[in-house]
């Protein structure tokens, strides 16, 4: 069979296509966002990015009770968004199949917790299935198209960054062309009231007992869940990344129960595995998920005691746990400084921060790129919870400390961020009559998850003209009567713009509108020029936080800015920072 | 064959991830199992990123932990020191010698540690140190000092050259074919 190195997203995106999906809808997440990006190949796939992933589920299960093979994707935190819609799908369950893959990220390497979807899974009763490569995500993805229909419910594919974001090799197959089921309508199934719900909750009752029975005689047929024996002396029980990890640390020295479905898991299987092993381990990354459901079958296992709840693990991790060991390697001796990630050099994110920088704002935050904003030197950001909360959580922190105070504070928000959860804050702002500023930084793409189209710049996931959300009349017609745009390079003008609203005792919002600077329509100015003259080496300059720039030693001993031509991008804003004019514009225009 | 290890260590936005595909894709063919663990998306940029590649009969782990890489390849001195540990006693360090100052350095809150290079000539490592920034402008573009790196690092992993030749040819946008080609010459010749 023809093989290809994929990465784990783009496998799962390959499982859609054989399995024959018709209709995808995902909203950007790292580390899921490339399922979609790739299923956007595809021509036979309908694909679209959603405002929210509570949209995208709905949008999903919508198709799904239509009769098609439906999709979404997200990551972690999404599902919590989608988990209102999720929760009820299941007591309903699907016509067509129906797959949602949430990706965790232990360790987070781009996120702001690092939840265990599982709990979810467990939680909602919907089955889940958890991949360990390449080859095991489009297998198991269109395994669970095939259960989806014979069970009758949606299934959660469980991803993590380890499997979404590494390449291995994967078999390429035909697809297999299901068409769109018939629709019947059936009001008990598919109307959720109490009285059919009650009904609906017994069915999914006894559809989880049948998955169980499931998870431990065809699951194994299936090469879902997996028994391999070698050494007896250890017996570890694992799934996902902490298998491959165990495997690598361990060899021929243990044996495994790779488990494929971690919902609902199997009983009689851990049960036989446990009996022909001396000692069980349960390796999981997170929570102690697999470790309770033995303890519930009273196997004595042993699992969190060794192995943390926090980050991710590796290889290292587990052969350090159970055989003590510890790799040798050279160090440099040193302290090594830290390079966290920036703003890019030309963000228009900081033209806006360094505008409000100075003028003394409490600023609640939320997600995107401009979350890098909180750190040194711009730190403009006082808060960051989830998508969405800069404009809720401030409006609940000027209610709290009053008019005086809200003319004090911002909230900062990106475009796609925005059209995902703020525009219901905007909303409370505008009927509960409140009186905050919020900044709406719309630099029109979905930056931080690496450049999708969202309903705010007018393209589709394809690139093809749109409609786009106009924000400033959405936000009028929402009541809010004080809308102002500003160019955040044009950092006077954005400083005046903040303050006027700031001082009007209602709602104002802001538009801090320019392009990413990464996306290829963006035109450059030739990079700034350090006028040695003029420069008295103050670094004042450094406070925009600028990659691009950084200070050098004359050969008097005295400070000199400098500039990286291979980064600078001409944007302009470190210029504004010099009292002495001694940044000049670059080129010869 | 017991598995090979290779690191690549940059900057995020220097373009380690066409480093590491055209590797992936190389062993592929070679018939080896194949594993590559990268790092997405634009909130890495500007910050210290690490791509794993890991080739053998099969490989289970898309990482690499301390003390096990064969090779690493960095773009920068500050990340050749950080991610020393990584590498095997007598290992391989294929180090450019561009110089990018991070944030804490640039507002004067940390200090770029001196004689970086000269300092990891005296670990138990083989060190091979090239100015790939400049040979990459020579090729053409700085943006090709990836394929100058990757021209360096052929000798340690074990591949023909021709082979590299062919992968790189088949694999960048044909307009750049050329100005690569030229890039991993120079990377291939400069030690």
């Amino acid at each position: 069979m023809e093989k290809a190195l994929m990465l784990g997203n783009e496998a799962v995106a390959r499982g859609l296509y054989e399995a024959g999906v018709t209709v995808v809808s995902s909203y950007p997440g790292t580390p899921s966002t490339e399922i979609t990006e790739h299923v956007t190949k595809y021509n036979e796939i309908y694909s679209e990015w959603a405002p929210n992933e509570k949209v995208a589920f709905e949008v999903a299960f919508g198709a799904a009770t239509g009769g098609a093979r439906s999709f979404c994707a997200m990551k972690h935190v999404g599902l919590n968004v989608a988990a209102d819609p999720l929760y009820t799908a299941s007591y309903i369950g699907v016509n067509g199949g129906m797959v949602c893959a949430v990706a965790d990220d232990p360790g987070m390497h781009s996120s702001q917790n690092e939840q265990d979807s599982r709990h979810h899974a467990i939680a909602s009763k919907t089955p889940m299935l958890e991949p360990s490569d390449s080859a095991e995500c489009s297998r198991f993805t269109s395994l669970a198209y095939e259960l989806s229909e014979r069970f009758g419910t949606p299934f959660l594919l469980r991803l993590s960054t380890r499997v979404s974001h590494a390449r291995s090799l994967a078999p390429l197959s035909e697809r297999n062309e299901v068409g769109v089921k018939e629709y019947k309508k059936d009001v008990m199934k598919n109307v959720m009231m109490p009285a059919m719900a009650k009904g609906a909750h017994v069915r999914l009752e006894q559809r989880l007992l049948d998955m169980a029975r499931f998870a431990d005689t065809e699951a194994v047929e299936m090469g879902i869940n997996i028994a391999e024996y070698n050494s007896t002396e250890i017996g570890i029980i694992a799934a996902g990344t902490s298998f491959v990890y165990a495997h690598e640390a361990m060899g021929d020295s243990a044996s495994y129960l790779k488990l494929g479905m971690v919902n609902p898991l199997p009983a009689e299987l851990i049960r036989d595995f446990a009996s022909k092993v001396d000692r069980v381990i349960v390796i999981e990354e997170l929570d102690d998920i697999i470790e309770t459901h033995c303890i519930k079958l009273g196997i004595k296992v042993t699992g969190k005691e060794l192995f943390s709840n926090l980050g991710e693990f590796s290889q290292a991790t587990i052969a350090a746990a159970l055989k003590g060991e510890k790799a040798e390697c050279e160090v440099f001796g040193e302290e090594i400084p830290l390079r966290p990630p920036v703003l890019c050099a030309g963000c228009p994110h900081r033209g806006l921060y360094y505008a409000l920088k100075g003028m003394g704002l409490y600023v609640s935050g939320d997600i995107g790129c401009y979350t890098l904003g909180a750190q040194a030197p711009l730190s403009m950001m006082d808060a960051c919870v989830c998508m969405g909360a800069s404009i809720s959580g401030l409006h609940g922190f000027n209610v709290a400390r009053g008019k005086e105070q809200a003319k004090k504070s911002v909230a900062v928000i990106g475009d796609s961020t925005f059209i995902h959860s703020g525009i219901t804050g905007l909303i409370d702002i505008a009927y509960n009559k409140g009186f905050s500023t919020v900044i709406v930084l719309d630099n029109s793409i979905t930056g931080m998850t690496g450049h999708q189209n969202n309903p705010a710049n007018g393209l589709t996931i394809k690139g093809d003209p749109t409609v786009a959300v106009n924000l400033e009349a959405l936000a009028r017609a929402v009541g809010f009567s004080n809308v102002v745009v500003v160019d955040p390079f044009d950092i006077e003008g954005t400083k005046t713009a903040v303050k006027a609203e700031l001082l009007k005792e209602e709602p104002s919002l802001i538009i801090s509108r320019r392009p990413c600077a990464l996306l290829k329509t963006v035109k450059h100015s030739a990079p700034v020029k350090i006028n040695a003259d003029k420069c008295i080496g103050c670094k004042a300059c450094l406070n925009v936080g600028c990659p691009a720039l950084s200070q050098t030693k004359r050969e008097n001993g005295k400070s000199l800015a400098v500039i990286d031509n291979t980064q600078c991008v001409g944007c302009g804003v470190c210029a504004s920072a010099c009292k002495f004019g001694a940044i000049e514009k670059g080129g010869n225009d | 064959m017991a598995t090979k290890n290779i690191l690549i260590v940059g900057v995020g936005g220097q373009g380690t991830l066409l480093a590491s595909k055209l590797m992936g894709k190389c062993f592929t063919q070679q018939g080896y199992d194949v594993k590559v663990s990268e790092v997405h998306g634009m909130s890495q940029r500007g910050g210290s990123v690490v791509t794993y590649v890991r080739y053998g009969e099969k490989v289970y782990s898309p990482v690499i932990e301390k003390g096990e890489a064969d090779i690493i390849i960095s773009f920068e001195q500050l990340e050749s020191a950080r991610w020393l540990p990584y590498l095997k006693k007598g290992g391989v360090l294929i180090s450019s010698t561009q110089r990018i100052d991070p944030m804490p350095v640039i507002m004067g809150k940390a200090e770029y540690p001196e004689n970086i290079l000269s300092k990891l000539s005296e670990k138990d490592i083989k060190l091979v140190c090239l100015d790939a920034l400049s040979l990459a402008i020579e090729a053409g573009t700085p943006k090709c000092a990836n394929i100058v790196l990757l021209g360096a690092a052929v000798q340690f992993l074990g591949i023909e050259k021709e082979m590299w030749v062919d992968i790189i040819r088949s694999t960048v946008p044909p307009k750049t074919i050329d100005v690569n080609l030229k890039a991993f010459e120079l990377g291939y010749n400069a030690n």
